[in-house]
């Protein structure tokens, strides 16, 4: 088979990458052909983004081989890798924003006349170029007084005249309005027919379909398939990233115990009606009841981060409302949802949760200080008591209270940003992918917590990318699509095969 | 184990350092060990330690107090002046204004997001000249009240009361640090800022805390300096003293870039800098060249305790 | 507002020398004019360093430290030959300068810490080697730099020249990257450690001309000499327009910073009521102001 297909520009082979324990590519196997658009998908952690880096330069492979053009090549550096002709760009620009389009096309290469640089032929030069792809875009310009998907465009342009041979285009439309997707896709379509191969990754099936030949999906690490799209049901897609096969879409084993009827009639404990804040979260609504689990299904990008945002006041909703209790609730800042009763565990424990070089008593207390603070001073007898109380209760593990947070396995510190939040007693709790990278044990022990505290009257709204974590420990599950609710499935109405279609847009 | 153990060897190593010198010194320096040196070297070490234990909170949140010296000044130039209508007023007065001005730096760090180093910076040099006006336009305030005196040459139970002050400022800075709120939230705001404000710490109001804790010690500081010279000077009082609270700081163990701070290490600094001093002068090294020296000691003390390049 | 932002200082200029015309008769009189120029004139060459460093993104304290140090160099090695030592002086200082550069980019300490040591251990080395004393320039070989026209058009020349580095070579061009952000401009492929040591040497070379004119006008080299003029440097950069967070200003424009707080100062002497230490209290205050105002209308940047 391997004989039969066309060339391959750049492949990939048993591309391996550790950091530390975690391994977050495990053999990898891709090959991208000259002149195609391949897309790269998969889910938060699914290890595109390391795969990228690895293609492009910024980091090393622990094993594997790299062949462009059939020679083995191995690039030290992001300016190597753009020397042989790899060439990415963010999703953020890494453009300079005080400087011209030009002087940013041109950085690191100016054309100079007696020594020094000369302006007109650059800005000619910039001209061409921009002409050339169809641009356009006023080379004097400042590059942040253009629109973002100007700024992609001119680093794809500034790509293109490294002599880019392939361009990575690392989720290029998740800030730009529709329009302006219409402009990008054209440029890439031009760069197509002139035989550049381009990566796409970007988490939004239509795009996937309308400008990419291929697709590869990565999971857990791993390399799940590579597919052409053409006859690829999306439905497959979905299932491919997710990791089921669409004939097994079924109950597993996860430690929730069952489901929570939701009581009904009753006012709920949080009801969000078309909250939005662009780009985005465009109309999302939803409810909680007590001592109900709420699940968020989406794929990634689908809004529901943000969603967790709106509700605990770190972004401020622009639409619709918000009730807690039956009262208006209008967040300004994580302090005002505090109060209200609301707790949060984000998606991102390095940069949203720990405090680093702070103890795991410490950390586990940090919420709930003014608790047990009297004239400022925190009293240490009932602090440890709390700490030891659900230290044992979540089951720990640490060496002793005083062991610095950093030093713990993932879970454990869920585990104590979890405790962090239930020992200031909330009314509800927001679980934002509560089981990522969390080893089996502590995933079921976290699942099982969970479950005890609905019992126990807490609403809970789950976010998560699991679809069995949805499936089994939810009463309700909310699917977003595009930042807007799309379907919320109750009682035996949650399945997998029903979320999975809410996502994919297509009927049972 | 083994990040700990290199923590553990950096914490002890200004401590390891000290002890060494004393020793040396005892043995080469002629009258470095004798009672009346050692208290000597307490007494000039009072008012730095003083100052180095609010920069410690201050770096802790990632920032730094440069308006330190200036706000001794202005310090010691309210009590010189005020004086006349009692210790009490004069001596409350200066807490208090030298306190605004730790508000005003924090105030402008935290609410308008304007750097540490300028905003204090800026204070530096209005502080020296406000510190001027309110000494009768640059006068040389002479103070003859007696309480006042005690405060910078009084001892009690034989000892100096500024190291009685020392002392007790040390004290309180370990208790804030380890018993209250707010050396939780400093740490919190200096380690992870985003993860702290989530948690619901109140950073704002804990930045204008600090910077204003800061003041108030140099204030303290200041009165301490007055009293001992007798006189409120506004052009020399305080002058250098924001490198010499640095210094105590990074040496003995508080990194720079926020998050960690040591009571303990800074009091070990201070003292680490002031026995370099105390024999650099007594071996008869010109001033000069110990200044110099002291620049090297915190350029390798930054060093030694950078953060890796991720 | 991005009027005010790009000539705001230009503006307030032109203000402060109405109302000095208004009201000083003392005022518009050559003496006075080429007084504020000459007077200003060493100030402002290092002000045109430190705006290469701050353009950087850096900060430089030791300036002041650095312009005692050249100008005892200066003064010490003057007596062999005039122009061994005015070149003996900035090569000095800017070897000081490259030091800087080196502790910031390879040994990764901060630019405020290690400028802040460099000031005490340059300063430091000027009074030991001195012994605190002030060193004579025997002969009159150098005096010429510091007297008449010469320091004025020699700062015009330093500023002509300033600009074209800055606006037509690739190094200028590529300080303007690495203020703007150092990462980005490192993964576009420059190579920011040498653009970030180049900008402290430059500052360090240009404290060293202005130590040199110092000594030249005093006709002795003071180890005490330039005490605080980093801040005023500071001070003249950010007022004349250029951010203090980096990557964007120019040369010009601290010119014009430099001449404003000049002429300001001189207002207040020939007003002669407002005490010294008044001024000190107003420079505090105007740089606060100006940072804060600075910091709130920054232009749009990229999404982050």
């Amino acid at each position: 088979m391997a004989d039969v297909a066309p060339p391959s520009l750049l492949r990939l082979e048993g591309i391996t990458r550790r950091f530390g324990a975690v391994t977050a590519l495990d053999r990898v196997d891709v090959s991208f052909r000259r002149g195609e658009v391949h897309a790269l998908v998969g889910e938060n952690g699914a290890g595109k983004s390391t795969l990228v880096k690895i293609m492009t330069g910024a980091y090393r492979r622990d094993d594997g081989e790299m062949f462009l053009d059939g020679a083995a090549v191995n690039f030290q550096t992001p300016a190597e890798a753009q020397a042989a002709g790899i060439c990415a760009v963010h999703q953020e620009v890494h453009l300079l924003g005080m400087r011209t389009v030009a002087e940013n096309l041109f950085l690191g290469r100016e054309p100079l006349r007696w020594g020094l640089v000369d302006w007109r032929t650059m800005m000619h030069d910039a001209r061409v170029l921009l002409d050339d792809l169809g641009l356009d875009i006023d080379p004097a310009a400042t590059l942040s007084h253009i629109s973002v998907a100007r700024q992609q465009m001119v680093a794809i342009a500034r790509g293109v005249s490294l002599g880019a041979s392939l361009l990575v285009l690392d989720e290029p439309t998740s800030s730009l309005a529709e329009r302006e997707v219409v402009i990008l896709f054209d440029l890439i379509a031009r760069l197509r027919a002139r035989g550049t191969s381009i990566v796409y990754i970007s988490h939004r099936l239509d795009e996937i379909y309308t400008v990419c030949d291929r697709v590869t999906v990565l999971r857990d690490g791993k390399l799940v398939a590579t597919r052409s799209l053409d006859g690829l049901e999306r439905i497959d897609l979905i299932c491919l990233m997710l990791g089921k096969s669409r004939e097994a879409l079924r109950l597993g084993a996860t430690a929730f115990g069952g489901r929570h009827a939701a009581a009904a009639n009753v006012e709920p404990l949080l009801r969000a009606r078309s909250i939005a804040f662009a780009p985005r979260l465009r109309d999302v609504s939803l409810d909680v009841q007590k001592g109900e689990i709420v699940g968020v299904a989406g794929l990634l990008g689908s809004g529901r981060s943000e969603t967790a945002q709106v509700l605990f006041g770190t972004a401020k909703s622009t639409a619709g409302s918000m009730f807690m209790n039956g009262a208006p609730y209008a967040p300004g800042s994580p302090r005002d949802a505090m109060r209200a009763g609301i707790g949060f565990v984000s998606e991102d424990r390095k940069a949203d949760g720990i405090i680093p070089e702070l103890s795991v008593r410490e950390n586990l207390t940090l919420a709930a200080l003014p608790l047990f603070t009297k004239f400022g001073i925190v009293s240490r007898v009932r602090q440890m008591a709390i700490v030891d109380r659900y230290m044992s209760r979540l089951g720990i593990r640490a060496s002793s209270a005083d062991q610095n947070i950093r030093e713990l396995s993932g879970g454990n510190q869920q585990k104590v940003l979890l405790a962090r939040w239930l020992c200031t007693d909330p009314e509800l709790l927001i679980l934002d992918e509560p089981t990522r990278g969390i080893d089996i044990g502590a995933r079921g022990e976290i699942q099982r917590l969970v479950n005890e505290l609905a019992e126990s009257g807490l609403g809970v709204l789950m976010i998560s990318s699991e679809l069995e974590e949805l499936v089994e420990g939810c009463s309700r599950v909310v699917v977003l699509r595009d930042g807007r609710t799309v379907a919320e499935l109750q009682g035996d109405g949650v399945s997998e095969h029903a979320i999975v279609h809410a996502m994919a847009e297509t009927a049972l | 184990m083994n990040l700990r153990r290199v923590a553990l060897s950096r914490e002890y190593a200004a401590l390891a350092v000290l002890v060494v010198l004393v020793l040396l010194n005892s043995l080469f320096t002629p009258h470095f060990a004798t009672v009346s040196n050692l208290w000597n070297i307490l007494l000039q070490l009072a008012p730095v330690l003083i100052v180095a234990l609010g920069m410690t909170f201050v770096i802790a949140t990632g920032g730094v107090d440069l308006s330190v010296g200036s706000v001794m000044a202005i310090g010691a130039a309210i009590a010189a002046v005020l004086m006349e209508r009692g210790v009490v007023i004069a001596v409350g007065a200066a807490l208090v204004g030298a306190a605004l001005i730790g508000v005003l730096n924090g105030s402008m760090i935290a609410s308008l997001r304007v750097q540490p180093i300028v905003v204090t910076l800026a204070t530096l040099i209005g502080g020296r000249g406000l510190a001027q006006i309110i000494s009768n336009n640059g006068e040389l305030m002479t103070v003859s009240n007696a309480a006042f005196l005690e405060i910078g040459r009084g001892s009690f139970a034989a000892v100096p009361v500024p190291v009685l002050l020392a002392l007790v400022a040390t004290a309180l800075a370990m208790f804030a640090l380890r018993a209250m709120t707010i050396g939780r939230y400093v740490l919190a705001a200096g380690g992870n800022a985003r993860a702290a404000r989530l948690s619901g710490v109140p950073v704002r109001r804990t930045l204008v805390t600090v910077y204003a804790a800061s003041a108030f010690l140099a204030a303290v500081a200041g009165l301490i300096m007055a009293a001992r010279l007798g006189a409120s000077d506004a052009a020399k009082i305080g002058q250098n003293m924001e490198l010499d609270a640095i210094a105590a700081v990074v040496v003995g163990g508080t990194a720079l870039s926020g998050g960690r701070a040591t009571v303990a290490g800074t009091v070990v600094g201070a003292l680490l800098m002031q026995v370099i001093a105390t024999s650099l002068n007594m071996l008869l090294v010109p001033y000069a060249w110990s200044l110099a020296i002291k620049a090297v000691i915190i350029l390798v003390a930054v060093f030694l305790q950078r953060p890796a390049r991720a | 507002m991005k009027f005010l932002r790009h000539n705001g200082a230009f503006v307030a200029l032109v203000v402060v020398c109405i109302v000095g015309v208004a009201r000083y008769e003392s005022f518009l009189t050559v003496e006075n004019l080429s007084n504020i120029l000459r007077q200003n004139s060493m100030l402002g060459v290092v002000a045109l360093g430190m705006t290469f460093v701050i353009l950087g993104g850096g900060i430089d304290l030791s300036v002041g430290a650095l312009v005692a140090v050249a100008g005892v160099a200066a003064a010490m090695l003057a007596p062999h030959n005039a122009l061994l030592g005015v070149l003996g002086g900035i090569l000095v200082a800017s070897l000081l300068g490259v030091i800087n550069g080196l502790l910031i980019t390879k040994a990764r300490i901060q630019p405020f810490i290690t400028t802040l040591a460099m000031l005490i251990a340059a300063r430091a080395a000027a009074l030991a080697v001195t012994h605190e004393q002030s060193v004579n320039i025997s002969g009159d070989g150098l005096g010429w730099l510091g007297r008449g026209i010469a320091p004025v058009v020699l700062l015009l020349i330093l500023y002509a020249g300033g600009w074209t580095v800055l606006r037509h070579t690739r190094f200028g061009r590529y300080v303007y990257a690495v203020g703007n952000d150092e990462d980005v401009a490192r993964l576009m492929g420059l190579r920011t450690d040498r653009i970030v040591i180049g900008t402290y040497a430059l500052s360090g070379g240009l404290a060293g001309v202005a130590g040199v004119m110092l000594a030249a006008r005093l006709g002795a080299g003071l180890p005490v000499a330039a005490t605080g003029w980093e801040l005023d440097a500071i001070a003249s950069v950010v007022v004349g327009g250029t951010l203090l967070t980096g990557g964007e200003g120019g040369v010009w424009r601290t010119l014009v910073g430099v001449l404003l707080l000049g002429v300001i100062f001189n207002l207040f002497n020939l007003d002669g009521t407002i005490s010294p230490w008044w001024q000190w209290v107003l420079r505090g205050s105007f740089l606060l102001v100006v940072v804060v105002v600075q910091s709130h209308i920054r232009p749009a940047t990229l999404p982050s």
